[in-house]
């Protein structure tokens, strides 16, 4: 599949997470972060940051992690990313959702 | 005299040692396995031992026997890993090696958890992930009474990731046998966006738990489990209550790894994910479960995966490039109660596909769809674990590389 957001061609799962890192900016975020209702903060972008690094390190996100993190604590986590944090901060940040084999 | 040492000897350990033994020269080559546990469990097993499907002897047997003659086989703890060194330390020698391949394995962490080992561990929460937990649950399944059983798990990623969907299948299916599948409430509760979280599989499979009457509980992030209320509640502050609860806890690299400083903070070990060799050591490689490659963590894939390392190994040897050909490949049968089990057959790049299996466009298995045969196949394949893959024998037709051939991929 693929999507326009911000005016660039994007491609994308059925339930619209990108596949190429490489494709994602700042802009195509402040976009999808709209999308979900959410206004993105320095904040946002601090944790956005730390779950593209996390990935392109090959560490699996988990809300656990997140604790770990050092950037946030987990009550903040659902505060900045309301109704499934992991879910919708990684589908912002680009990369995929956490997942399973089926 | 030149050492190749392997730490673990569990499904990929033993696997490395039944290739490797006869691949190397043995006037040049001594080849050492360690691990420090006497038994070597048939861990899907542990899926069956609670429904009473399987018997304790049916799981285990004595490790020694599948390490071949001429590997040195030594129980001992290992205490610690030296890299930079080219040593291991086990509890009273250390050992020099020019190779090292790791494969030591991961396993439950429910300290991970507030209050998840409490109380109540093995008498109301249960794993299943060790044979102590399997068998504690087969206990008090025979004579529980009913009521509401949650079967969760923390987080990915864990062994065998279909393994608590199974769990739930054979839950239903063992209830309804025993007459009192209307005296028990079924939840599936996962830290994921659905039970299913790949499309194909998603618009092949989601009827099971409607049909089964399994009800989900998605984007679950458990904080703690509260004995006193027996609940667990979410990060979110969300609860969902049991009577009983089989729970698959945080999965980690063994603690030697972590006294070694060589893995992340799970205790996995940073592993090329094509050629398995490790990323910060040229004469370390890993396979199995300790591995951070992001395949899943099951037996058929260090089975695809040690026969690339086994001729990585001699290339190594021999100071030529490693070959980037791992692909993640995993081929797993998942129960779905009834006497009926899916196949899927994926790997780094493709998600479970429908079509046929092994031969295309014969089978005789399914791909992700529920068959009689593919049970039988899972059922037979506790045969083929013993006596061939253990054995680092290759199974006809099935390539260490993924086909599409028989796949449909639209």
């Amino acid at each position: 599949m693929d999507l326009n957001i911000a005016g660039i061609r994007l491609d994308v799962t059925e339930d619209g997470y990108l596949t190429d890192l490489s494709q994602w900016n700042k802009e195509i975020a402040v976009e999808i972060a709209k999308e979900n209702g959410i206004e993105l903060t320095d904040k946002h972008w601090e944790v956005l940051y730390w779950i593209q690094d996390q990935v392109k390190n090959d560490v699996a996100l988990s809300v656990r992690g997140i604790k770990k993190s050092g950037v946030i604590d987990i009550k903040e986590f659902y505060e900045l990313f309301p109704g499934g944090p992991l879910k919708i901060s990684t589908k912002i940040a680009g990369v995929p959702k956490p997942k399973s084999c089926i | 005299m030149k050492n190749l040492v392997i730490l673990g000897a569990g499904t990929a350990g033993t696997m490395m040692a039944n290739h490797l033994v006869s691949k190397l020269p043995k006037k040049e080559w001594q080849i050492t396995i360690v691990d420090q546990y006497k038994t070597h469990y048939y861990q899907p097993g542990f899926l069956f031992l609670p429904f009473d499907i399987y018997t304790e002897d049916q799981v285990k047997k004595v490790g020694k026997k599948f390490i071949p003659n001429g590997v040195n086989y030594i129980q001992k703890k290992i205490e610690q890993i030296f890299p930079k060194d080219n040593k291991v330390q086990l509890e009273d020698e250390t050992l020099k090696y020019d190779i090292l391949i790791v494969a030591t394995g991961c396993k439950i962490a429910p300290q991970e958890t507030e209050g998840m080992k409490g109380e109540n561990w093995h008498k109301t929460v249960f794993d299943f992930y060790t044979f102590e937990g399997s068998l504690a649950l087969r206990n008090k399944l025979r004579d529980w009474k009913g009521g509401k059983m949650v079967v969760h798990f923390t987080e990915m990623p864990i062994k065998c990731p279909v393994a608590p969907l199974e769990f739930v299948f054979l839950a239903d299916s063992y209830f309804t046998k025993k007459g009192m599948r209307d005296k028990v409430d079924l939840t599936y509760v996962t830290p994921l966006g659905g039970a299913f979280t790949k499309p194909k599989a998603t618009a092949a499979l989601s009827h099971l738990m409607k049909e089964k009457n399994i009800k989900v509980v998605t984007d679950f992030n458990i904080e703690s489990v509260d004995n006193e209320k027996n609940q667990i509640v979410d990060y979110g502050n969300t609860t969902v209550d049991f009577d009983l609860l089989v729970t698959v806890p945080t999965n980690m690299g063994d603690e030697v790894i972590e006294r070694s400083g060589m893995g992340d903070d799970l205790n996995f070990v940073p592993t090329h994910h094509n050629t398995l060799q490790s990323i910060d050591y040229e004469n370390v490689f890993v396979i199995g479960d300790a591995t951070n490659i992001p395949a899943s963590k099951a037996g058929s894939v260090a089975h695809f995966a040690a026969e690339t390392l086994t001729d990585n190994i001699l290339l190594y040897i021999d100071g030529k490039p490693l070959k980037e050909e791992f692909d993640g490949h995993a081929n797993c049968f998942i129960e779905t109660g009834n006497n009926k089990a899916l196949l899927i057959d994926f790997n780094y790049k493709y998600e479970p596909l429908e079509g046929t299996f092994p031969i295309a466009g014969i089978g005789p298995l399914k791909l992700l769809k529920e068959s009689i045969f593919n049970h039988w196949g899972k059922l037979a394949f506790r045969w083929i674990y013993w006596n061939m893959l253990l054995k680092g024998i290759a199974i006809p037709m099935v390539s260490r590389n993924m086909s599409l051939k028989g796949k449909k991929i639209n």
